[in-house]
């Protein structure tokens, strides 16, 4: 067993986007303040802190969770990924690439939750379609209301990650 | 809408948690996914003195088959279980109303234990436990003890479980040939809270209805088998019996209606699965 006292910052170590990053945090923060406030990753947003809006929606171990309903003392150990981790040597991914050329993105404030929660529908699920994307996109809000957009760019990156999926004997 | 200060605890065996609920004079709670304890967190509702975290506890992310029942341990998540390939034929009330149970993103995190020690009115997973009389395998430093659903739900955010209890794991009984099995829901957004939530059990013998989202627990009633005009008036006595609340998300009129016709769709659905 390994007790963290109130009021006292304990070490915290994860994978952030392929690098280990290493601080102090209380219990009571929160992964999401850890991210913006100790990290400085500020690319994760903070909209309603209650697990509603979506905003500060990350990848925990590959699955997307929301940052503002994990304790960062949680995610020690852990692998987290992040908006920023989502571009290679300056290129963006094929999902923000689709977000470009559809227009899946009015003020930005939700963007960078939605594109974690895509990116683990388009990893983990063989089947993408209007209503799984619709039903995933039921856990984020944006306030533009852009949402049409938004699906047709996640089919779009989708139909082209299928099409270029290699042969199982490749 | 930031979380009061508390001690954390990080415990790797089952009689670390028991230990430090029965020492923490109930002032303890348990963190499995999180997804409701940490929102309660953020807005203060509560203001725990220790946060003990089961999440790595071993040996209990198992998901059993067993005689008539699937266990399930209390570090599973509301995805695993919906991952779980003997999901749709050991249980296909839960993989009906899995998809209901908050989003993809706080399935991912939150467990199903954890959900039924929550005991949020108008949450899917405690209404199917209670519809399919379940049990829950509760753990102290005094021993084990089994309660039925009934017995465990008492009320709002409230169950039988004692301060220095956790619920080690659920016993929820597996599909019986000749039960069909259905599950509606209606809420602002999907994924949102349930105005009224309702699961079927439908045999060639009657009808077994749980309501949810209109009481302080799951309402249960049971019907022996009956013409459809008569089932019509059942759930009008069932609507007035229950639907008379009225909260800032609906009229008690809008409720009582809902429970009527949502009642007759989800009663039709499990009607049409009896084998």
């Amino acid at each position: 067993m390994r007790r963290l006292n109130a009021g006292q910052r304990h070490l915290v170590q994860f994978d952030l986007n392929g690098k280990l990053v290493s601080e102090e945090s209380e219990p009571r923060l929160l992964l999401s303040d850890f991210l913006r406030g100790v990290l400085g990753s500020t690319g994760s947003h903070v909209g309603c802190e209650h697990g509603v809006c979506g905003a500060c929606t990350v990848r925990l171990n590959g699955r997307a969770v929301r940052s503002c309903l994990t304790l960062a003392v949680q995610a020690n150990g852990e692998r987290v990924e992040t908006v920023e981790g989502l571009a290679r040597d300056g290129v963006l991914s094929p999902l923000q690439q689709a977000f470009r050329r559809h227009h899946a993105l009015q003020c930005g404030f939700c963007t960078p939750g939605i594109l974690m929660s895509l990116a683990e529908l388009l990893d983990a699920d063989t089947d993408v379609n209007e209503k799984s994307v619709r039903e995933l996109l039921s856990g984020h809000l944006c306030r533009c209301t852009g949402y049409g957009n938004i699906v047709r760019a996640a089919l779009d990156v989708f139909a082209e990650v299928s099409a270029t999926e290699p042969a199982p004997d490749a | 809408m930031k979380p009061p200060v508390f001690d954390y605890a990080f415990v790797e065996h089952l009689d670390e948690v028991v230990e430090l609920l029965a020492a923490d004079g109930g002032e303890a709670r348990l963190l499995a996914g999180g997804q409701s304890l940490i929102a309660m967190l953020n807005m203060r509702l509560i203001q725990p003195t220790l946060v003990v975290d089961i999440s790595r506890l071993p040996d209990h992310d198992f998901i059993t088959l067993k005689e008539g029942v699937v266990e399930i341990g209390c570090t599973v998540t509301q995805s695993d279980l919906q991952l779980w390939p003997g999901l749709a034929e050991s249980l296909p009330l839960l993989k009906r109303a899995l998809p209901w149970v908050g989003h993809r993103q706080t399935r991912n995190k939150g467990t199903v234990c954890g959900s039924i020690a929550h005991a949020d009115p108008s949450a899917e997973l405690p209404l199917c436990l209670a519809a399919l009389n379940g049990e829950a395998v509760l753990y102290s430093s005094r021993g084990e003890r089994v309660l039925a659903a009934h017995e465990l739900q008492v009320g709002t955010l409230e169950t039988a479980c004692e301060p220095d209890e956790m619920i080690r794991a659920l016993r929820f009984p597996r599909a019986v040939p000749g039960v069909g099995y259905g599950f509606g829901e209606v809420a602002y957004r999907h994924g949102d809270f349930a105005i009224v939530a309702i699961a079927v059990l439908a045999s060639t013998e009657g009808v077994r209805i749980a309501v949810g989202g209109v009481s302080e627990k799951p309402e249960i009633c049971e019907w022996p088998l009956m013409e459809d005009r008569f089932l019509n008036d059942a759930l009008n006595d069932l609507a007035w019996k229950l639907g008379t609340t009225e909260d800032q998300h609906a009229t008690a009129y809008y409720r009582r209606s809902l429970i009527r016709k949502l009642g007759r769709r989800v009663v039709g659905e499990a009607l049409a699965c009896v084998g």
